[in-house]
């Protein structure tokens, strides 16, 4: 809450459309308030451990890296992360190449793998950066690219979403896919950031 | 009926994506548009955003494209490597041969 906590604030216009369209279609039957609150809840409620999940996976298995860089789609599919709306591309980090993420036209995010998009990413001045000095918008993050490594960008404009496949690093050999799971963080899989062991969970 | 319209280019072909600037929802960002690329990969074929916009089928489905451009040529006073890249996903109705 901000510090207008508890005075009137009048609505903005889409506050005002937005209630005047979700009373009007549960007025006229097409959705109950209990969906949309459900719906809205699930969004709210998912984080990009299935983006993590679908990283880990990678790691720890080269015939399912293969397929997921070949058709992310349906390398979800085998995860049993089956949605119709997501047409994934996989894009992998290598020691040459460092890939991000961005969607200058809007907010187009792999939502479902990730989650609700952090503020920044639907951020003016991140979609503008990032296509035009990408190296520069990485050190902010606090990833400074080598400059023997190629920076690719992937503007997420039409129909298509996007994840990184980062690089799994050193001293994590014989790790569960459960304890590499958990060092994916949403940055490492949009591109700001790169996966670390320090401060990373014990073996179980 | 499968509408859909074929694929002109194959991956690694040489595009320009066409400077025009018509009104309305334009999946295609400003910045990239006159600009000299070469085709990453074929994504399949959608409906056209601008159709699709008026509350129209857009089709028949459109070939939609990952074009691949260096930095430098989008941005001629791009400062980092001369094989940076960006990758922007265009529709056939776009782009043309360059």
């Amino acid at each position: 809450m901000n510090e207008d906590h508890g005075r009137y604030q009048p609505l903005s216009y889409f506050q005002l459309m937005e209630i005047s369209l979700r009373e009007l279609l549960v007025e006229k039957g097409i959705v109950t308030d209990a969906q949309v609150q459900a719906t809205a809840d699930d969004m709210r409620s998912r984080g990009a451990e299935r983006g993590a999940s679908v990283v880990a996976r990678a790691w720890t298995d080269p015939g399912f890296k293969a397929r997921l860089l070949a058709d992310g789609t349906e390398a979800c599919r085998e995860l049993g992360l089956d949605v119709p709306a997501l047409r994934l591309i996989a894009v992998e980090n290598t020691p040459d190449v460092h890939n991000m993420i961005v969607c200058t036209l809007c907010s187009c995010y792999p939502r479902m793998l990730l989650g609700l998009p952090p503020e920044w990413y639907k951020s003016r001045p991140y979609r503008s950066r990032a296509v035009r000095e990408p190296r520069a918008v990485l050190a902010e993050f606090g990833l400074a690219i080598a400059d023997n490594v190629q920076v690719r960008v992937h503007d997420s404009t039409a129909d298509m979403r996007y994840i990184v496949l980062p690089m799994r690093p050193a001293g994590t050999d014989g790790w569960s896919e459960d304890r590499l799971a958990a060092i994916v963080t949403r940055d490492c899989m949009i591109g700001v950031a790169v996966p670390s062991i320090a401060g990373a969970a014990p073996a179980a | 009926m499968n509408e859909t319209v074929q694929p002109s280019f194959k991956p690694g072909d040489r595009v320009v994506v066409r400077k025009a600037w018509p009104l309305g929802h334009i999946r295609t960002p400003h910045y990239i548009r006159g600009r000299v690329g070469s085709i990453e990969r074929v994504c399949g074929s959608f409906p056209m955003p601008e159709e699709l916009a008026q509350q129209r089928s857009g089709l028949p489905a459109q070939p939609l494209y990952r074009v691949r451009f260096l930095q430098r040529d989008v941005w001629p006073d791009y400062q980092g490597r001369p094989d940076d890249a960006l990758e922007v996903e265009i529709f056939q109705h776009w782009l043309e041969r360059a």
